[in-house]
């Protein structure tokens, strides 16, 4: 067995926050009872929505798929239980941009019957990384620290890298979250499991598996798994309980002392990061057949009767969990998907669960945090940024919308993280402004891109209209010519062949 | 002193020479601002200037015979980006604001398929054959409601995008 590691990081800024983690941990995972709807969004991951290939009226089984992705970016849906399809319709749901998205709705039966599968699969090491990748794109995995990306994409992109470490992520640095910690104690052999076929499937031959050193029970017990199993390919990492050491970049960076360069990935220093989350998913489907139709979930905030983590499945609307948990408190106040720092508040417990749900979070009235004032230049906020940015240049360059400026102040390596919201002593909302202005800047780039095709199309456009006006005057100059070829000649001897025709008459 | 005099005398005649040689026989770079003023228009091509597309409302600029203020599609922020680029002032919109972006779209079971709209179209985003059913390219449509005009049977209405 391997030892945990103190790996005191070199992560720039960071906060010490307040977990908030114990009064969701004190119970073990609970199982929520199957809803009587369960609402299935098409767009559970990032990238393009899946297509849905069910129709109304029709009946489905658990596990069975439901949408499907067609080629790019994206990855499938499976019904979470059995029972018939009553609509497909927007729906309100949890996520960064807009409030509806399309949802395919299932009327459930109770039944919970299961689409019969005999592609459990024991043996992975048998099997080549290429089917096992494929397999892994039709799971409907993604990432389930939050970004959703899909696995199987992630994967597939990793493999054509020089990889050296597979990072294992079970460095849940944001407060009040605990479902990788409870999904560690209780569920270490799958997640280790996942690591394994992971490792097969990327020919890797180190994996190292950090945990914060605030969670000794989640250490505690993959030590023991690890133990047993004795596989020296896998290394168990304690990291220091800083927010947000959790992040990939910051992650890597702590275990490999390896920067992650701007605007690129983990995999260009060698590193693939996945949530233990992901790698129990990736094990459930793998050798269980089972795809990802349910999660872990932490219920908690001053606004639940009884904070605890849940396994629901995806889809059970969030009001049948916080009821499950208890109900409201008479101080809940604000309802947040997520955590409290990278969280995204809603107006409806009506939203459902999704992949990228990993907690629900209800509030009393949020801490007073007074009136935003001008920014005095204190430089608190750059030296929390654990990216090392310099966010009240970055504010400065928002608020008079410089895309130059922003850009090579690098905006776009900003993780959202919160810090500097936090310490900014004129409480000022900093994330909140750069959210904006990255998605100002996307939306600057694909109306770029856009009348960059209407003037391709509008010059070729003019290019046809005038080379078939050419074409036409080229006709008529060429009949003309015919014309006057053909001279007075020709016309008498068409007059004297009519005469001759009257002569014969 | 008369040294020096002489010398920045012979200087500045040499370099006025050199300039108004190069500014009458070197070929003039109007085709590069007709370009600049082009890539910051809005390319709907819908004609709301007076010209027949973007590239034509780009010449006029250049030449000085249009004003900077007639693309309603562009908006206060064209007319802010075009000032900066000529150093001209800022110009308040002549005319209505455009509304938000919107594409056509035909009511197919209304279309007679007399092919007006398709040649109307200034981004060729319409796609139908004479007496066949037509309809738009909704990815390619710049919204500039050339369209809706020619059609006999008005069944081409302009939806706003989300």
């Amino acid at each position: 067995m391997s030892a945990p590691t103190y790996d005191l990081g070199k992560l720039h800024g960071g906060l010490r926050l307040q977990a908030h983690k114990k009064d969701s941990t004190a119970a073990p995972i609970q199982n929520v009872p199957l809803p009587k709807r369960l609402i299935l969004p098409i767009t559970q991951h990032s990238g393009d929505p899946a297509r849905p290939i069910v129709s109304i009226g029709e009946r489905v089984l658990k596990g069975q798929l439901i949408a499907q992705t067609d080629g790019s970016i994206g990855a499938p849906v499976h019904a979470s239980s059995s029972g018939n399809i009553v609509a497909i319709e927007p729906w309100p749901v949890s996520r960064r941009h807009g409030n509806n998205a399309p949802c395919i709705v299932i009327e459930c039966d109770g039944e919970d019957r299961a689409i019969d599968t005999d592609e459990r699969i024991t043996a992975f090491d048998t099997l080549a990384p290429d089917a096992l990748l494929t397999r892994v794109l039709q799971g409907g995995i993604v990432g389930l620290g939050g970004a959703v990306f899909p696995t199987a994409q992630k994967l597939m992109q990793a493999i054509t890298c020089d990889l050296d470490y597979l990072i294992l992520n079970g460095v849940e640095c944001e407060p009040y979250i605990s479902c990788d910690d409870a999904l560690m104690r209780e569920h270490a052999d799958e997640i280790i499991g996942g690591a394994q076929i992971l490792l097969h499937a990327l020919k890797l031959d180190v994996c190292y598996i950090a945990v914060e050193s605030d969670k000794p029970a989640a250490l505690k017990r993959l030590g023991e798994v690890m133990g047993d199993l004795n596989d020296s390919r896998l290394i168990l990492k304690q990291v220091p309980t800083i927010y947000p050491s959790g992040g990939e970049d910051q992650l890597v960076q702590l275990l490999t002392n390896r920067e992650v360069p701007s605007g690129g990935l983990p995999t260009d220093v060698g590193c693939l990061v996945q949530n233990v989350g992901t790698a129990a998913a990736i094990y459930d489907w793998i050798v269980n057949a089972e795809p990802l139709i349910s999660r872990v979930t932490t219920v908690t905030g001053d606004g639940v009767v009884q904070p605890m983590n849940v396994a629901a499945r995806l889809g059970t609307p969030i009001a049948d969990i916080i009821e499950f948990a208890g109900g409201y408190t008479d101080r809940a106040e604000q309802l947040v998907i997520g955590g409290p720092m990278t969280g995204k508040s809603v107006t409806t417990d009506r939203v459902p669960l999704v992949k990228a749900s990993n907690c629900i979070l209800v509030l009393s009235e949020s801490p007073s945090v007074g009136a935003e004032l001008p920014c005095i230049r204190c430089g608190d906020c750059a030296d929390v940024c654990p990216v090392q940015l310099l966010p009240q240049q970055l504010f400065w360059y928002a608020c008079a919308d410089d895309e130059a400026k922003i850009r090579s102040h690098g905006l776009v390596d900003c993780i959202e993280c919160g810090c500097c919201d936090l310490v900014c002593p004129s409480h000022i909302s900093l994330t909140a402004n750069f959210r904006m202005a990255k998605a100002r800047i996307l939306e600057q780039a694909d109306e770029k891109a856009r009348a960059e095709r209407a003037r391709q199309r509008f010059e070729a456009r003019n290019e046809r209209l005038q080379s078939e006006l050419q074409l036409r005057a080229d006709e008529l100059e060429q009949q003309k010519a015919a014309g006057r070829q053909a001279g007075p000649d020709a016309i008498a001897a068409i007059l004297k062949r009519k005469q001759d025709q009257d002569k014969d008459r | 002193m008369w040294i020096a005099v002489l010398t920045i005398a012979v200087i500045a005649l040499i370099a006025g020479l050199t300039l108004s040689y190069a500014s009458r026989s070197l070929p003039a770079d109007s085709d590069q601002l007709v370009e600049q003023i082009n890539n910051l228009l809005p390319q709907t091509q819908c004609a709301q200037c007076g010209f027949p597309g973007c590239r034509p409302y780009a010449e006029a600029i250049a030449a000085g015979t249009a004003d900077i203020n007639l693309c309603p599609p562009g908006g206060d922020d064209t007319i802010k980006r075009l000032a900066t680029t000529l150093g001209k002032n800022v110009l308040p919109l002549a005319g209505p604001a455009a509304l938000d972006r919107a594409v056509a779209i035909i009511d197919e079971a209304l279309c007679i398929g007399c092919t007006h709209c398709r040649s109307a179209c200034p981004v060729d985003a319409i796609v139908g054959a004479h007496q066949l059913m037509h309809t738009i390219i909704a990815s390619e449509c710049t919204g500039c409601e050339l369209c809706v005009a020619p059609c006999p049977v008005d069944c081409i209405s302009m939806r706003s995008l989300p």
